[in-house]
């Protein structure tokens, strides 16, 4: 919303003003909105879904592979299970999953990543350490041998298992920061008036680490629900549970590809891509937060160009009315 | 060299972590997983001998010591000795490892290499032109990222290969005309003409990222005062994007291109496994389901080797092409 009062004398000051002056606008983040929208559109979906589906998920009485259409909103599948059911009951478990995960692997990264950045000495050592060893050892085969390990898998499990398999990146990134930060003044000043360490990470430190933390937490939440459907589609995923990753590993198994029932295996692969696209669009609006540069490069490129533009039309203008003038 | 010689510390501790966690896994798991292993196995039918054994090298003899299995099991590394797979009994382990590891490095690497020029080419045509319309397309390749890469190769498959039979369903190459793999050129097309989808499927998820980030970095560069002076001595405009921003920015994408590398082997595992491509990954996925423990350790502890080499090259190269990463180690 612009402001009336500032608005009213730029106005008025159009006409003579050489040196454009800038509205003071409260800057809406367009790819913030978007994102926001849409992530709370698929929540909304998780959780009224499965309420208004007409059919419940593993009901089989109904007919076979059926396209689209007014009774069944999203088809069948092989066995007669209604699509949409499926997939609504699916986000539930898919978000879910994702969440905790993404959870679990932003406090793994405080621990390890903002101790280790603020600690140093010897702390720090041995937690980049540990850090380093996560960070090499890839994520989606460790899942799979462990999940391949455990005989019957909760989804809270699966998602206990993606958070503790991928928080190692957040954590490099989180230590870089915390260790910039431990000798701004402010921090020193804390640490000197004898906080303890405790309350100078969570009152000092954690609060400029927000932005970035939240950015984390999206990625982990991208990772964890990519994750889950990777697994759930080779079969290690949560044992008896619906989500879009098993949808996917039934439509493959159901052969789904070959009878040209895309309405199988669309929409949940669909549905994973829309979350991760939304988390992404918000990060997108976080990372302009944090590296002002990625936000104003662009602004004064435009402005730059602008200009040019203007004066090259000035310029056109004034050779135009030089030209009149001759000719009268 | 102080540089050199911290990293190696850190590398040879990170590899000794591996290994050990590779072997500790399965004997951390609560209850008595081998017992339940077999439990399951025999609901299945009989178990041999064999699957008794590799149970036994997997989860440990109950008669010996943590401490001497721990020992053996280095003794068995450092031969070459990953036991045998009971889903191919009696093939080693090491043999089927070293049999689908091309088709995962030639595919996966191969489509790596593209995906990362058509990214960083495009990300710095991107940067270059910040404040344009091109700002508006670069949120789109997040869509792209988003998709699940398993789902990309199912879709793929759906419209190229059932819906319009141009490409090969599954496979590494045509198993009907080759008996196996052999040197000639229609077994060489065979292989590229199957490998087409499967590396659509890698380039279509990854090449976002690179575009991104080398984006990024690029509108970072072209703030910087070197940048202006250039403009302000009147290089010409291609110079400037390519000999002073690009090659700058292009540094963080270097690095990941090296770590990309490591993830070669087993970074598309469940692709591999939608297209039944004859990989590491899908042998990974044979193991996990034929509940054969010694190729699956054998194949995660390859897939982390790889990316421990993979990490430790990049890492001495990025040392010698940015000399201010080895001053804050």
């Amino acid at each position: 919303m612009s402001n009336p009062a500032t608005e009213a004398p730029v106005e008025d000051a159009a006409p003579v003003q050489t040196h454009k002056v800038f509205k003071h606008k409260r800057h809406v983040n367009g790819k913030f909105v978007i994102g926001a929208t849409m992530l709370s559109l698929i929540i909304l979906f998780a959780i009224f879904g499965p309420m208004i589906a007409e059919f419940e998920p593993r009901d089989s009485d109904n007919p076979v592979l059926i396209p689209p259409d007014s009774t069944y909103w999203l088809g069948t599948t092989s066995l007669g299970y209604d699509m949409f059911s499926q997939l609504a009951t699916g986000a539930r478990t898919s978000l879910m999953v994702g969440a905790v995960a993404g959870l679990i692997a932003v406090v793994l990264s405080i621990m390890f990543g903002v101790v280790a950045g603020y600690v140093g000495g010897v702390t720090d050592e041995l937690l980049t350490l540990a850090i380093g060893v996560m960070l090499v050892i890839p994520g989606l085969p460790l899942t799979i041998v462990i999940s391949s390990l455990v005989p019957g898998r909760s989804g809270l499990l699966v998602a206990v298992i993606l958070g503790i398999t991928g928080w190692a990146g957040s954590a490099v990134v989180l230590r870089a920061q915390a260790q910039s930060l431990r000798n701004r003044d402010y921090v020193s000043a804390s640490r000197i008036a004898g906080e303890n360490p405790f309350r100078v990470i969570g009152v000092e430190i954690l609060p400029n680490l927000l932005p970035l933390l939240t950015g984390q937490f999206l990625f982990g939440v991208i990772l964890a629900i990519l994750g889950e459907a990777g697994l759930s589609y080779l079969g290690l995923g949560p044992t008896g549970s619906i989500s879009w990753g098993t949808i996917l590993n039934e439509a493959q198994a159901g052969g789904a590809l070959t009878r040209g029932a895309w309405w199988w295996f669309v929409p949940p692969g669909l549905m994973v891509a829309l979350v991760g696209c939304s988390l992404a669009l918000i990060n997108f609006a976080v990372d302009e937060i944090i590296n002002p540069k990625l936000r104003s490069a662009p602004l004064e490129a435009r402005r730059l160009r602008k200009a040019k533009k203007a004066a090259k039309a000035e310029k056109k203008a004034a050779k135009a009315h030089k030209k009149t003038e001759v000719n009268a | 060299m102080r540089y050199v010689g911290r990293r190696l510390v850190i590398y040879a501790v990170t590899l000794w972590a591996a290994i050990s966690l590779n072997f500790l896994l399965p004997r951390m798991l609560p209850g008595d997983p081998a017992s339940i292993m077999i439990a399951k196995m025999s609901r299945n039918g009989d178990v041999t001998e064999a699957q008794l054994e590799s149970i036994r090298r997997l989860f440990g003899n109950p008669d010996t010591s943590l401490w001497d299995q721990y020992l053996q099991y280095w003794q068995q590394l450092f031969k070459g000795d990953l036991g045998v797979s009971v889903s191919f009994y009696p093939t080693p382990v090491v043999e089927l490892i070293g049999s689908a590891l091309p088709w995962s490095i030639g595919l996966v690497g191969m489509a790596t290499i593209i995906s990362f020029t058509v990214g960083v080419g495009a990300g710095m045509f991107a940067g270059w032109k910040r404040g344009t319309w091109v700002d508006h397309i670069v949120p789109s390749t997040t869509l792209l990222q988003s998709l699940p890469y398993f789902w990309v190769a199912m879709v793929l498959i759906y419209f190229f290969a059932v819906q319009n039979q141009w490409f090969p369903i599954i496979g590494g190459y045509n198993v009907f005309m080759f008996g196996g793999p052999e040197w000639s050129w229609a077994f060489v097309g065979s292989v590229l003409y199957h490998a087409i989808l499967p590396a659509t499927t890698i380039v279509i998820s990854s090449v976002g990222g690179w575009l991104l980030g080398m984006r990024n970095m690029m509108v970072s560069t072209m703030g910087e005062d070197y940048v202006t002076t250039a403009e302000a001595k009147g290089l010409k405009k291609r110079r400037i994007m390519t000999t002073y921003a690009a090659r700058n920015a292009v540094l963080p994408s270097v690095a990941g291109f090296g770590v990309a590398l490591g993830f070669v082997v087993g970074g598309f595992v469940v692709m591999e496994t939608v297209f039944s491509y004859p990989g590491i990954g899908k042998l990974m996925i044979t193991a996990v389901r034929g509940n054969d423990y010694a190729l699956m350790q054998g194949v995660f502890l390859v897939i982390t080797l790889t990316v421990l080499v993979a990490m430790f090259i990049t890492d001495m190269i990025y040392g010698l092409i940015d000399p201010r990463a080895r001053q804050n180690v």
